[in-house]
């Protein structure tokens, strides 16, 4: 069961959502946390185990080698990017843009474009008790997020059976990295916050979710600040608003302090069970 | 000489556009024949990545021994400018045009 946990706006509280969640759950049984907001991953803030793996990743990207090169332009053709450029006599690739398609490689006459390994990140796995929690974090300078989620994702689905509970901690946005975290996902989590900067970005993520054919829910975070157009958006929308998490000077405090809600709010925990509840029932009964 | 400025315009009283990658023109200016003439760039708003590179290779094929812009170029156009040996003068991002070149003229503007 893979459960995303993605916003649209930032700091609405996915990463509280999601090691919530993850820690409550593994009381009773296996579950897999994996943060995939590569560019800043923080679960490992309120997640702590034991090490237990640690592999550099790395992303294949072309570089020019001049000797049989005929300068024909294919490789800047087919490049969607701009990531391969011809300039008169030479080829200059820009590794930031590139997304490792392998296009200008394959597609050179000459072989003259060969792919090269460069390392983007780093994925790490630790585990404590029955919670087993993999992140991965892009190297200071890396501009693409997606080959790193792309390949996280991967380890987890070779390491771990679809049997058992798969949560994924989303970056915020609704963009390329989004995507490729969702795409696979048999429920999203959409977490807001009822102000109209979340309301805003909602209804992108929403827009998104169903582009993508997603089933997906609401969890409305701080409820009680702002006012009440996202619970009605979501009426009006006929999107299922699976919990609300109070406005709390407590949580604040115990996040800053980086420990798990859970154990000492009950009302959270509560929470906690309708989200999986809901999810549960929904996938179980193979409802859209 | 030959001197490209970024600019929003075709004319010497358009205003610089102070992006490298995204600007709307280039306005070219020969000084030997003290000709004017304009490149539009604006289909590069359609282009979601590496508009810096891409810019910067039209710039290559303009072949212009100084470029006046407004913040620089980034660092994937500054590369591809590299290797072309274009003085690049920056901070004509308020400026016209015309005001651009008589600053550059007067040595008020800086080199990148």
């Amino acid at each position: 069961m893979k459960i995303a946990i993605a916003s649209g706006k930032g700091g609405t509280g996915k990463t509280t959502l999601s090691t919530n969640l993850a820690a409550y759950l593994a009381e009773k049984e296996s579950v897999v946390l994996t943060d995939l907001d590569v560019e800043e991953p923080n679960s490992g803030l309120f997640i702590h185990g034991n090490l237990i793996n640690r592999e550099d990743k790395y992303k294949a990207v072309p570089r020019w080698n001049s000797d049989n090169c005929t300068l024909c332009g294919n490789c800047q053709k087919v490049c969607n990017f701009h990531a391969v450029i011809q300039l008169v006599d030479q080829i200059m690739v820009f590794p930031e843009l590139c997304h490792s398609c392998y296009a200008c490689s394959e597609l050179c006459p000459t072989g003259s474009l060969p792919m090269i390994p460069e390392k983007m990140g780093e994925l790490r796995e630790y585990q404590s008790g029955n919670l087993h929690f993999v992140e991965s974090k892009l190297d200071v300078g890396q501009e693409q997020a997606v080959p790193l989620i792309a390949q996280t994702n991967k380890y987890v689905d070779e390491k771990y059976s679809d049997e058992i509970i798969k949560l994924y901690d989303s970056p915020p946005g609704t963009s390329c990295p989004v995507i490729e975290v969702t795409k696979d996902a048999d429920f999203v989590i959409l977490v807001t916050e009822p102000t109209p900067f979340g309301l805003h970005d909602l209804t992108l993520a929403v827009e998104t979710m169903r582009e993508l054919d997603k089933k997906f829910g609401v969890v409305v975070n701080r409820y009680g600040i702002g006012n009440d157009d996202v619970i009605d958006y979501c009426e009006s929308e006929k999107i299922p608003v699976i919990a609300k998490i109070s406005n709390s000077r407590r949580i604040a405090e115990l996040y800053s302090r980086g420990r798990l809600l859970y154990g000492e709010i009950p009302e959270l925990k509560d929470e906690l069970v309708k989200v999986f509840d809901f999810v549960k029932g929904n996938l179980d009964r193979g409802e859209t | 000489m030959k001197i490209v400025f970024t600019t929003k315009g075709s004319e010497w009283e358009s205003k610089i556009d102070p992006r490298f990658g995204r600007t709307e023109y280039f306005l070219i200016y020969d000084e030997e024949s003290d000709e004017l003439s304009s490149f539009d760039n604006r289909a590069i708003n359609d282009v979601a990545h590496g508009a810096g590179p891409q810019t910067a290779q039209k710039l290559f094929e303009l072949k212009p021994d100084v470029l006046i812009t407004g913040n620089g170029p980034g660092g994937n156009a500054a590369r591809v400018l590299g290797s072309a040996n274009i003085k690049i003068f920056v901070g004509a991002g308020e400026m016209t045009a015309k005001e651009a070149f008589e600053a550059y003229k007067k040595g008020e503007l800086k080199e990148f």
